[in-house]
């Protein structure tokens, strides 16, 4: 929180403009500061920090357990990727390995996250832009989503259903069959926003040529995601370093080469039809029996039934809930592909029940630090698409 | 912080040691992970070797960090992440800097994206980068005293 600009030298014409922090546009507490030569944006300097809660601090001081539904609050619209990617990274330091019936369900929800994250980005991006039904359309849609996830997990959105070693607790009977009347019914409402925006002239006007950013350049400031396979590269997490079976699945990675803002919608549009198909997928595979946690004692929760009959349940039972489980000494880096682009946590353990140090690579933080390549030379009202096609989620800028 | 080491020979371990064995202080791979320790005077040579040699090609740097080992000495190690969009692979490189005035070299000549991360640490960690173009608070307000994510700097924060 401590960007200024200097008035240029010899430059009187020029004006510096906050935009935000409070601005309907910046998608959370985002103070860009715009400095202008009459409509023209000479530089834009991205400043963060307002949401900043200290919640890799605040890891340190919980057990590997408690720190789940921290990662709930980082990513708000992805809350499952988050808990996928901690608890990927807790699992590899410890060694563990999650059965495929909770890696299926981990597949699904993740994509269906994806989705649901995409449907927020789609609308508020065409609300930024004038287009105020497809936002309405996109959160009718989104709801479905959240109503499976409140469904499964008990909660909309701080969902902390992925847990070391599986899932919180066995999905609710008849909880494919929501995912499937979601799935079936799902494609005319694409067709829907495809057919206010893809060919309207607005649309096209207000994004295509704007904020293009080179292949070369996306990779040298670290952008990832959409934005980055909008710019020719088809670095995707899940066919690079595939995790919890993604190796499994067949699905494309959509890109294009045009890398504007109508590139990335394209992208997102498409990535959305790839995760209808994981789904599917998904749910084929499913076994419809099975269990959805590993066995690791001192670890995994026993089940409730092993605490009334089997003294040693207990004991494990409350031992993870008072002190925690202490992973080996060791360090690990863990990626996932989020909505948002490349997830990472590192995670360091020095032996302790506490994790000595947990450090969350947001996307967003990386993706919004390219902004000023996007729109300088540009005009005020493409810093708004800009911004908007980034898909930025300021909770897990500032964590 | 003891670290199991496995015995597999990793390509881009033959590599550096090939190019240049007294760059490196050392290797290890914990979890199929592999993590070169550069000495601190060697970081921005073997960064610009990591980034520039056709045969590793690391040109997209993933994030970097730091952290504290108090009350060792060095306290603190600041770890790059880093892979290779074509050959796919990755690296995880460290380098350790003292408690009384941290600092190491930038590297965002290299990777552009570090601006943000090396920022992120001088917030946090207190750590300064020589070079850096604006080495300034990022997420706290520009007159907090302090730096949080020290193991010296309570979580509640001080009163």
């Amino acid at each position: 929180m401590t960007t200024t600009i200097d008035t240029p030298a010899g430059a009187g014409e020029a004006m510096v403009l906050n935009m935000g922090p409070q601005h309907p546009s910046t998608h959370g507490v985002l103070r860009v500061a715009l400095e202008l030569d009459g409509e023209t944006l000479i530089s834009a300097k991205p400043d963060i920090g307002y949401l900043h809660t200290g919640i890799e601090k605040s890891c340190e001081a919980k057990t590997y357990s408690q720190a789940i539904t921290l990662t709930d609050r980082m990513d708000y619209l992805s809350p499952l990727s988050n808990n996928l990617c901690y608890c990927l990274a807790a699992e590899k330091l410890l060694g563990l390995e999650v059965p495929k019936r909770a890696q299926y369900v981990r597949v699904l929800l993740a994509e269906l996250t994806r989705i649901a994250s995409h449907l927020v980005w789609l609308g508020t991006h065409a609300i930024d832009l004038g287009a105020m039904s497809v936002f309405l359309y996109c959160f009718r849609e989104r709801e479905e989503i959240m109503k499976i996830f409140e469904y499964v997990s008990g909660q909309r959105m701080m969902t902390s259903y992925f847990r070391i070693g599986g899932l919180a607790l066995e999905p609710p009977a008849g909880w494919l069959e929501r995912v499937k009347a979601f799935v079936d019914a799902f494609p005319p409402h694409l067709k829907e926003y495809e057919d206010l925006l893809t060919e309207n002239r607005i649309w096209r006007v207000r994004t295509m040529g704007v904020g293009v950013i080179s292949p070369k350049d996306a990779i040298a400031w670290g952008v990832s995601g959409p934005s980055l396979r909008a710019a020719g590269v088809a670095y995707d997490v899940r066919k690079y370093y595939p995790y919890s079976s993604y190796d499994e699945f067949q699905f494309e990675v959509p890109t294009r080469t045009e890398s504007d803002c109508y590139a990335r919608y394209l992208v997102r549009l498409e990535e959305i039809r790839q995760s209808m198909s994981i789904v599917k997928q998904a749910m084929a595979k499913m076994p419809a029996e099975g269990p959805i946690k590993t066995d690791a004692p001192g670890i995994v929760p026993p089940q409730r039934e092993k605490m009334k009959t089997e003294m040693e349940a207990l004991i494990y039972h409350f031992k993870i809930f008072t002190e925690g489980f202490s992973p080996p000494p060791g360090q690990v880096y863990q990626r996932v592909e989020s909505p948002r682009g490349e997830m990472c946590t590192y995670m360091a353990s020095d032996g302790s029940p506490k994790p000595f140090r947990v450090k969350f690579r947001a996307p967003s933080f990386v993706n919004l630090q390219a902004l000023p390549l996007l729109c300088t030379g540009r005009l005020v009202a493409d810093a708004v698409a800009c911004i908007g096609t980034l898909d930025i989620v300021l909770g897990e800028i500032d964590r | 912080m003891a670290e199991t080491v496995e015995t597999k020979v990793n390509p881009v371990a033959a590599r550096l040691t090939a190019w240049d064995s007294g760059a490196i202080a050392g290797t290890e791979t914990y979890r199929g992970e592999l993590t070169v320790t550069v000495a601190r005077e060697n970081l921005q040579r073997v960064a610009s070797f990591l980034h520039s040699d056709p045969e590793l090609e690391f040109d997209y740097l993933s994030d970097l960090t730091a952290t504290d080992h108090l009350p060792n000495e060095p306290r603190f190690a600041v770890v790059y992440h880093m892979l290779s969009i074509r050959h796919r692979h990755t690296l995880r490189m460290r380098t350790w800097a003292p408690g009384t005035d941290p600092s190491v070299a930038t590297v965002t000549t290299i990777w552009p994206t570090a601006n943000w991360h090396e920022r992120e640490v001088f917030d946090l960690f207190g750590i300064r980068f020589e070079g850096h173009p604006e080495l300034t608070r990022i997420l706290l307000p520009a007159d907090w005293e302090g730096h949080p994510l020290r193991k010296d700097y309570p979580t509640e924060g001080h009163r």
